[in-house]
């Protein structure tokens, strides 16, 4: 994927934890537009590694003059939002790549329901830009566990169809009661914590919704882990996996190119055959499937990890 | 220098005809003396000054009368144009790509100029000046992507990209080898791809889906594909098959040089900004085998390609009744020398750099 360099030209705390960032183009020039849930990876210059991290656009997909991202600080994560927090500056260029989206809008929907639990708010601002615009019906549900840490509430018009369930004021969310009663032709997605994606599912399942009426995306960054060993069928070569290094950023540290472009287990892009497994790969992703799982012939590389003796990749 | 346009038909009295720089800069599809199909995908990056890889869409000598052709073809069946109701934003990214991309690469011939959502567009060859507010369709005499795609040379499919694969939801099909907009509107990529043989069992088809489903905004993709049609006819589709079907049985050893045509399809791939729709220009380019084989290297490879061609590619492709003859033609351009790598003439054939470069 190709990156430009951007200036970072705001920087603004929205709660204690999470930050907005705006970029611009060092010119002036304007930013290719995108749909309303893509994302865009932030190359971030980390001591001697180069990390790069995937955030959903918050901005106007029709605003070409900059792109905005929000970042919660992850304090038991990698590091890449602790950078995005304590060495990113106003002024300061990093590398942008183009916008892309894997959690789009359905637009055939006669209306939208979207559920964000947390810091997965970020992809619904961007689309409640082009809902709006669209003029399609849509009811927003954001459920955060406090009205200090809910990021996105600077963002949400005071609308009645935009809700709020702030969990320390007993204002839970029930998805039994958003899901029944919906008309037919609605599309839900879900974005948040896998145990809110996994309820609205199951809610979902139990009042007959279709599956291509449900759309989710996890907000799946690299776990942490047990450094690991891989050795690379091409070129024989062996290397160390820190722990808080994943696959895909330790085969790019030994400038291995291989293609991606979630860097969360999503898109299926990197993909790699593991021709041999002695131990067991910690499938971290939503990509293969149950049976390639349990093969152990397949490994995506941007979030899952190893445990064993041998682990050789195709690459 | 600026292009003479051809008058020209595509039907009834067939006065089609490629001038030399045409034939020159035509997109020969064979890189290698065989041909079975793969996973054929590149970046559409710039090809050699004055070949149709050159720019973001082609236009060429037969611009005004394909046009002219693709009107007809939609008065006598509106069916070829259809986009379903989800489709129209993807159609105004359509409009969007192509005008922005003409009048960038064809400042002499297309102008658009822009004042917010309020935008002036000017088509020189077609005579057409509109005003009209981007992304109201009542400013417009069509649909979007109706009106940019009578202005644009190459059928089009738009597709919808969602549950892990792409939706043929919208479309501008008037010069097809032999497949239906109307039949395969609403199919996925597997659904329409259920005539081809071969492929699906060497698994291209999946391959090749992974590959566009991750095709980005900066990073456009081409492929070349390629029939053989009798007559220089654009509208070679399911619906007209009575016209142009017959048509087969009138080639002979005589006429097969005249009247049998190599038809190239050049097709890109580009991901739509506002929409996440994914555009399929299908960019159709005609040569007879006289044309053709005044380049040698190209005589001496389609000959090869036609004579080894596994059958069931020949009777897919529609030309298995007329192969013996154009094998036999195309034997006498065959002198058994080696052929060079890669699609281009050699220097000794055509010297590419004569192509007269268009801006
Ligand atoms: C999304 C873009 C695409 C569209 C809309 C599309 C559409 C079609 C259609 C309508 C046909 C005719 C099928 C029939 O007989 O009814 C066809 C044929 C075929 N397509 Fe695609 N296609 C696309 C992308 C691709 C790609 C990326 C490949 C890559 C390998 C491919 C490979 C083929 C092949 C090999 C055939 C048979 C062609 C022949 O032998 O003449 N297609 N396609
Ligand atoms: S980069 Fe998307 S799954 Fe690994």
């Amino acid at each position: 994927m190709i990156a430009q360099m951007l200036r970072v030209t705001e920087k603004e705390a929205l709660t204690p934890l999470v930050t907005r960032f705006r970029f611009e183009h060092p010119d002036g020039a304007p930013l290719p537009l995108f749909s309303g849930g893509a994302h865009v990876v932030v190359e971030m210059p980390y001591g001697d590694m180069l990390r790069r991290n995937a955030y959903s656009l918050i901005s106007a997909p029709d605003d070409g003059s900059g792109y905005e991202i929000a970042v919660r600080r992850e304090d038991n994560g990698r590091g890449g939002s602790r950078f995005m927090h304590g060495n990113v500056a106003t002024g300061d260029l990093m590398a942008v790549t183009s916008p892309f989206n894997l959690f789009s809008l359905d637009l055939r929907a006669r209306k939208h329901v979207l559920i964000a639990g947390g810091i997965g708010i970020t992809p619904f601002l961007s689309q409640l830009h082009q809902l709006s615009r669209m003029q399609v019906p849509f009811e927003l549900h954001y459920a955060a566990r406090s009205r200090e840490e809910a990021a996105g509430l600077t963002f949400l018009p005071s609308l009645p169809h935009i809700h709020l369930h702030i969990s320390n004021e007993g204002n839970r969310m029930d998805l039994g009661a958003i899901l029944s009663g919906q008309p037919l032709g609605t599309h839900v997605y879900t974005c948040g914590p896998e145990g809110l994606i996994a309820a609205v599912e199951d809610a979902a399942r139990r009042h007959g919704w279709p599956a291509a009426a449900l759309h989710s995306e996890a907000f799946l960054s690299p776990p942490p882990g047990k450094p690991f060993k891989v050795t690379l069928a091409r070129s024989g070569q062996t290397l160390t996996v820190g722990p808080h290094q994943s696959l895909l950023e330790a085969l790019e540290a030994a400038r291995i190119d291989i293609p991606w472009s979630c860097r969360g287990g999503a898109c299926g892009q990197c993909e790699t055959a593991v021709t041999s497994c002695k131990g067991r790969i910690e499938h971290n992703d939503h990509w293969l499937s149950d049976d390639d799982c349990a093969a152990q012939t397949k490994i995506m590389p941007c979030v899952s990890r190893f445990e064993g003796q041998e682990l050789i990749i195709d690459r | 220098m600026t292009i003479q346009f051809n008058d020209e038909t595509f039907r009834d009295d067939y006065t089609f005809f490629n001038s030399p720089v045409a034939i020159a800069r035509f997109p020969f599809p064979f890189d290698k003396d065989d041909y079975m199909y793969s996973v054929n995908m590149e970046p559409h990056e710039t090809g050699p000054e004055g070949t149709p890889f050159d720019v973001r869409f082609d236009v060429d000598e037969h611009y005004v009368s394909e046009m002219r052709d693709r009107a007809i073809t939609l008065d006598e069946d509106p069916l070829r144009c259809q986009s379903l109701p989800h489709m129209e934003l993807a159609g105004w990214d359509l409009l969007e790509l192509i005008m922005v991309s003409k009048a960038a690469d064809y400042p002499d011939l297309f102008t658009l100029n822009r004042d917010g959502d309020r935008w002036h567009w000017i088509n020189k060859p077609l005579g057409i000046e509109q005003r009209f507010t981007f992304g109201d369709p009542t400013t417009l005499p069509y649909g979007p992507m109706e009106y940019i795609t009578r202005q644009a040379q190459g059928d089009f499919a738009v597709l919808d990209q969602r549950e892990d694969n792409l939706w043929m939801d919208a479309g501008m099909v008037t010069s097809q080898a032999d497949w239906s907009l109307d039949f395969d509107i609403g199919m996925n990529f597997f659904e329409w791809h259920a005539p081809v043989p071969k492929a699906h069992e060497m698994g291209v088809f999946q391959r090749a889906l992974k590959f566009l489903m991750h095709v980005n905004q900066d990073t456009p993709a081409r492929r070349l594909n390629w029939t053989m049609t009798v007559n220089p006819r654009l509208d070679t589709s399911p619906e007209n098959y009575h016209k142009w079907g017959p048509e087969k049985r009138t080639i002979t050893p005589e006429n097969v040089g005249q009247k049998q045509y190599l038809r190239v399809e050049l097709q890109t791939f580009w991901r739509l900004p506002r929409s996440n729709a994914l555009a399929f220009p299908i960019r159709c380019y005609l040569i007879n085998l006289e044309d053709l084989t005044s380049v040698p290297k190209w005589g001496r490879r389609l000959h090869r390609v036609l004579r080894d061609l596994p059958d069931e590619l020949a009777d897919y492709k529609g030309f298995a009744v007329n192969r013996p003859v154009i094998v036999e033609y195309l034997s006498k351009f065959d002198d058994g020398a080696p052929t060079s790598a890669g699609i281009y003439p050699d220097e000794t054939d055509v010297a590419l750099n004569k192509v007269p470069a268009r801006v």
